[in-house]
């Protein structure tokens, strides 16, 4: 049914790589999510707007496993999936960058890499050189200035945060990437990396959803945008369809303008 | 190299990039050089008498006790908890293990005592407790939520009463005899085992330092220079056998010696003499603190622990089952409770209702000082028994020059505020958390 409503936007026959339907979370008597439904495609990124507390951040918690909706349904390459724990999302090569980056300051850039997925020697200890090693070497394609790997976060600049969280997100071979706000914290050069390296990784078939303030921004890197109000979806439009003032109107009148015509 | 022409200027820059090339934690060095300047000033006011090795050996087994748990409170801080119930819970596990060593094994089981099975048993019983009480204070904290100060505040009146109550209140002894030599001065090596435990140590020492500069070097890393890698080992290697050397010159009092002879039906030879060497009890916190520098460090458990303690959501998010964590560090904090019990009811050679008194004061104090930041993710095994040892100096250095006893409490009371003082200090100016 989902497959039928979307098919304007996939390629023919194939099935979306993530689908939500009417997905739902209330935090006692708020609606927070209220029966949002959405799809996202290989090699698509999906924008996702709206005001603060409009429910994105609460949506891609759902689908990255730190809350846990009270109805809906989540399917994964068509497969129906059960997503209760961040630990379930990693399993279906989920990964999210989210707003706050959730690094542990206190760690080094290597530990938080790994954190939760460490290598181990045959017996059982941590293998920190090669650890090391991966990360330097990852390190060095997202951002060949950086070199603190041995410094706790804590000591890094926004931006050398920011790259170590995005490092965690793509080294584990991710097939969908959900990245809140990825840009809000970064310098014009670093963003524009960001860009770069959100189209790189769409090349790759990886199925992206973006949250982000910046209208333009979305326009620019997104396949697609889907705007939410009040924790209900508005209406996904494919960016070629609309205008930055469709968007606008939509983010803040809650209106679809081409649903309305 | 060019003293002569800037004296002034060169010599705190010589030092500093001396440090810089030994990679010494600053922090650590601060605490030693703190360390050695009060035992320097209390052998001055002393007269030479706080710096003998009867003294120093003395001094190191009254610090085992608070220093075990010690190892484990930092575990617990840096997670954000804090556990208030370890000298009830020492209380505890000593009352069972009293109980198992004179009552249960040697009458109920008829073993009959000093049966040699007994010490290991009642050992094994008090781990068992301890690991279950501790497990159950981290399952209160961490899967039904209940702040750990309240979890661990109520464990110090319910464990210290169970004890009480398991015991009628009666002192339980004289304990096993075996199980006495984990208590400090009835349980030494002596000389020779002591030099063969301190030339395996030192090689270990150095073989460790070595082999992490050799996994360095093969995975292309940058390591120190030869000449400071090869300082800090023979400095290592110095201070483990200089410390066996201590402990062997402390010679058995020829009284004691002349018991131990005419036990065994013998007459002591003319001239006779023999050093304690390393207790047992000391040997047995070397080997916890061991253990838990490798989990706190090369273990995927401890990486968990400090991560969970800088940060917590992120741990969460990271797919860390952060309840199951806070159990598993309570449950360690319990087993070394236990083990803590032994040595301090094996020194006292009975178990008494206030065995592990005000413990809990000393056990956090000594995490503290050691460097533990109560806002959780940092702390280290050794700075908490160094903190002990800091701790255990400043109360029998003051015991010994004669200060009064509610001064005594002042001035550790005062050193503690100071020591959090100077930390937060350090941590600006460094611009660490």
């Amino acid at each position: 049914m989902a497959a039928t409503m979307d098919a304007e936007h996939a390629s023919p026959g194939a099935t979306p790589l993530v689908e939500m339907d009417g997905i739902r979370l209330a935090f006692g008597g708020v609606h927070a999510v209220d029966g949002v439904s959405l799809t996202l495609h290989a090699g698509e990124v999906l924008g996702l707007l709206g005001h603060n507390g409009a429910g994105k951040s609460t949506l891609i918690k759902i689908l990255s496993g730190a809350y846990r909706m009270d109805s809906g349904t989540i399917r994964i390459n068509g497969e129906a999936v059960k997503i209760e724990s961040p630990r379930d999302s990693r399993r279906y090569n989920i990964e999210t960058i989210y707003q706050t980056l959730a690094l542990a300051d206190n760690l080094d850039a290597t530990a938080n890499l790994f954190l939760g997925r460490e290598l181990v020697t045959p017996l059982g200890l941590m293998n920190d050189a090669k650890m090391e090693a991966e990360t330097r070497k990852i390190m060095a394609r997202l951002n060949p200035n950086f070199k603190r790997l041995s410094e706790p976060v804590s000591a890094l600049s926004g931006g050398q945060r920011q790259s170590v969280a995005i490092a965690r997100a793509v080294y584990f071979n991710a097939k969908i990437l959900i990245m809140d706000e990825p840009t809000a914290a970064l310098g014009v050069h670093e963003t524009q990396m960001v860009a770069e390296l959100i189209e790189e990784l769409k090349k790759q078939g990886l199925g992206i959803i973006l949250i982000s303030h910046d209208t333009r921004e979305m326009m620019e890197l997104c396949d697609r945008v889907a705007v939410m109000k009040n924790g209900q979806l508005v209406g996904t439009e494919r960016v070629e369809d609309v205008t930055e003032d469709d968007i606008l109107s939509m983010i803040i009148l809650g209106k679809n303008p081409r649903a309305a015509v | 190299m060019t003293d002569t022409a800037a004296p002034a200027g060169a010599t705190p820059k010589a030092k500093k990039s001396l440090f810089k090339a030994l990679e010494i934690d600053t922090r650590l060095l601060g605490m030693i050089g703190a360390f050695v300047v009060l035992c320097l000033v209390f052998n001055v006011v002393t007269d030479g008498r706080f710096l003998t090795p009867r003294n120093i050996f003395n001094l190191t087994i009254q610090t085992v006790s608070v220093a075990i748990m010690a190892t484990g409170m930092v575990f617990v801080i840096v997670t954000r908890n804090i556990d208030l119930s370890v000298g009830s819970l020492l209380a505890a596990c000593s009352a069972v293990m009293a109980m198992t060593q004179t009552w249960l094994l040697p009458d109920v089981l008829g073993l009959g005592l000093g049966h040699p099975i007994i010490w290991l048993v009642a050992i094994v019983v008090g781990l068992v407790v301890g690991t279950a009480i501790g497990a159950f204070q981290g399952f209160l904290v961490g899967y039904l939520s209940i702040p750990a100060f309240i979890v661990t505040l109520g464990g110090l009146l319910v464990w210290r009463n169970v004890a009480w109550y398991l015991t009628a209140g009666q002192t339980i002894g004289p304990l096993d005899a075996t199980f006495m030599k984990f208590g400090g001065i009835n349980g030494t090596l002596g000389t020779d085992a002591s030099w063969a435990v301190a030339a395996v140590a030192a090689v270990a020492a150095v073989a460790v330092i070595f082999m992490a500069r050799r996994s360095k070097l093969a995975h292309g890393f940058p390591v120190k220079p030869l000449w400071a890698e090869g300082l800090l080992a023979l400095v290592a290697a110095g201070a483990i056998v200089g410390f066996i050397a201590i402990l062997n010159a402390y010679d058995v009092p020829i009284g004691r010696l002349r018991r131990i002879f005419e036990a065994r039906g013998q007459e002591i030879p003319e001239g006779f003499s023999m050093g304690y060497g390393l207790p047992v009890s000391v040997l047995v916190l070397i080997a916890i603190a061991v253990a838990m520098t490798v989990i706190a460090r090369r273990t995927r458990l401890g990486r968990y622990i400090f991560a969970t303690g800088g940060n917590p959501d992120a741990a969460e998010l990271s797919g860390i089952n952060t309840r199951l964590l806070t159990v598993k560090v309570f449950a360690i904090m319990g087993a070394l409770c236990a083990l803590s019990a032994v040595v301090a009811s094996a020194r006292l050679a009975n178990h008494s209702n206030d065995i592990g008194t005000l413990d809990e004061l000393r056990v956090i104090a000594a995490a503290v000082i050691g460097g533990t930041a109560l806002s959780g993710g940092i702390g280290t095994i050794y700075g908490a028994i160094l903190g002990a040892l800091i701790m255990q100096s400043l109360q029998s250095g003051m015991a010994m020059v004669g200060v009064d006893a509610p001064l005594q409490n002042i001035v550790v009371g005062s050193v503690l505020v100071l020591a959090v003082l100077i930390d937060i200090q350090y941590r600006k100016r460094t611009g660490g958390k």
